[in-house]
């Protein structure tokens, strides 16, 4: 009885531990915006953004620990087509221009 | 015959007694609750997956515009209040706990804790559509809405004192802003409706941990959204802040 009780309980410090990482990389995020950091602005901003998506795909959308490989393999089928989309829209309207 | 219809009679009562020893929520064409479970998890993901791409288009759209309109995007975005957009970005974050709780307490059976974290999770969609609500606001007074009294004159690109923003080009902002946030306003009015529904369900005492699928998948839902407006949040709100 005393396995199971500790597998219930052991998530809540996660959730509550992944919550207050998320607050603290929003805090981060926008102290750092006004902060000049020229082109890094948006580098700093996007990752901390992506950080903070996975840690919510991860921990709370329970990728990490309980998902088929199906699952997976649609997520990273959809990251791909979106990698796509952007990736080949932007490599052709970053190069078009010469001048 | 006899024995063969009394053989009949007794294969289908064993089939019956199976069904009643399962959950009577699985259904008839999954062999097992964990298959259930896995199938409805998997369908949410794959709508997910449209929805990646249903709201990339948005971003792509922005990308395109961001490099070409660089410094007016600058200036346009520094005229939203970056506060109220952090405050919302808390408020949908300590909502995405509660969705996690809420799913906790239905796998524990805590039907009490299940409830009020449905609750406190609605509660926090009502408060950040209420800050959306005050910042619309603000850009209608400003005559920052996309149309006809759209007004943008004088305003410096952030880096460049001397230069003006092009306001066609800031229009161009404030309608991937309007069109990209209220996408994402309705989206967290579809999920009220559906934490709404589940509220409904809870009470009543639907949930239990051998059947909570739609807590599951509902909060699958609420936390893309939340991730929508992570990436929302710095794209809109935070370019060119620095002074």
């Amino acid at each position: 009885m005393s396995a199971p009780e500790q597998h219930a309980k052991s998530p809540l410090k996660m959730y509550f531990g992944i919550w207050g990482t998320l607050l603290v990389l929003t805090l981060i995020t926008y102290k750092a915006a006004f902060i000049e950091l020229g082109r890094f602005n948006a580098a700093v901003a996007l990752g901390i953004a992506t950080l903070k998506a996975t840690l919510v795909a991860l921990f709370f959308m329970h990728v990490w620990h309980a998902s088929e490989k199906l699952t997976k393999m649609v997520i990273v089928a959809a990251l791909f087509f979106l990698m796509l989309l952007l990736g080949l829209t932007m490599s052709d309207y970053a190069t078009r221009l010469w001048s | 015959m006899q024995n063969s219809s009394s053989g009949s009679t007794a294969v289908h009562d064993i089939h019956g007694e199976a069904h009643a020893a399962n959950n009577p929520a699985l259904l008839h064409h999954f062999a097992e609750p964990q298959q259930q479970r896995d199938a409805a998890s998997l369908g949410m993901w794959v709508f997910l997956a449209t929805e990646l791409m249903f709201f990339g288009g948005l971003f792509c759209a922005y990308l395109i515009y961001r490099r070409w309109y660089f410094g007016d995007f600058g200036a346009a975005s520094k005229s939203i209040d970056a506060t109220l957009g952090a405050t919302n970005t808390a408020v949908l974050i300590c909502s995405s706990l509660t969705v996690v709780l809420a799913v906790w307490a239905a796998q524990t059976a805590r039907k009490t804790l299940l409830v009020s974290m449905l609750g406190i999770t609605m509660l926090l969609g009502l408060c950040f559509l209420g800050i959306k609500a005050v910042e619309y606001k603000d850009k209608f007074e400003e005559h920052h809405v996309p149309g006809a009294s759209f007004s943008f004159e004088n305003v410096p690109i952030p880096g460049h004192p001397n230069e003006f923003a092009n306001p066609r080009h800031a229009q161009m902002f404030f309608s991937l802003y309007f069109v990209m946030t209220g996408l994402h306003a309705l989206h967290m009015i579809v999920g009220l409706g559906i934490f709404a529904w589940l509220f409904a369900m809870a009470m009543k005492g639907r949930f239990t941990p051998e059947w909570h699928t739609p807590v599951e998948i509902g909060g699958l839902y609420w936390h893309f959204v939340d991730i929508v407006w992570i990436y929302l949040f710095p794209l809109l709100y935070l370019i060119d802040r620095h002074p």
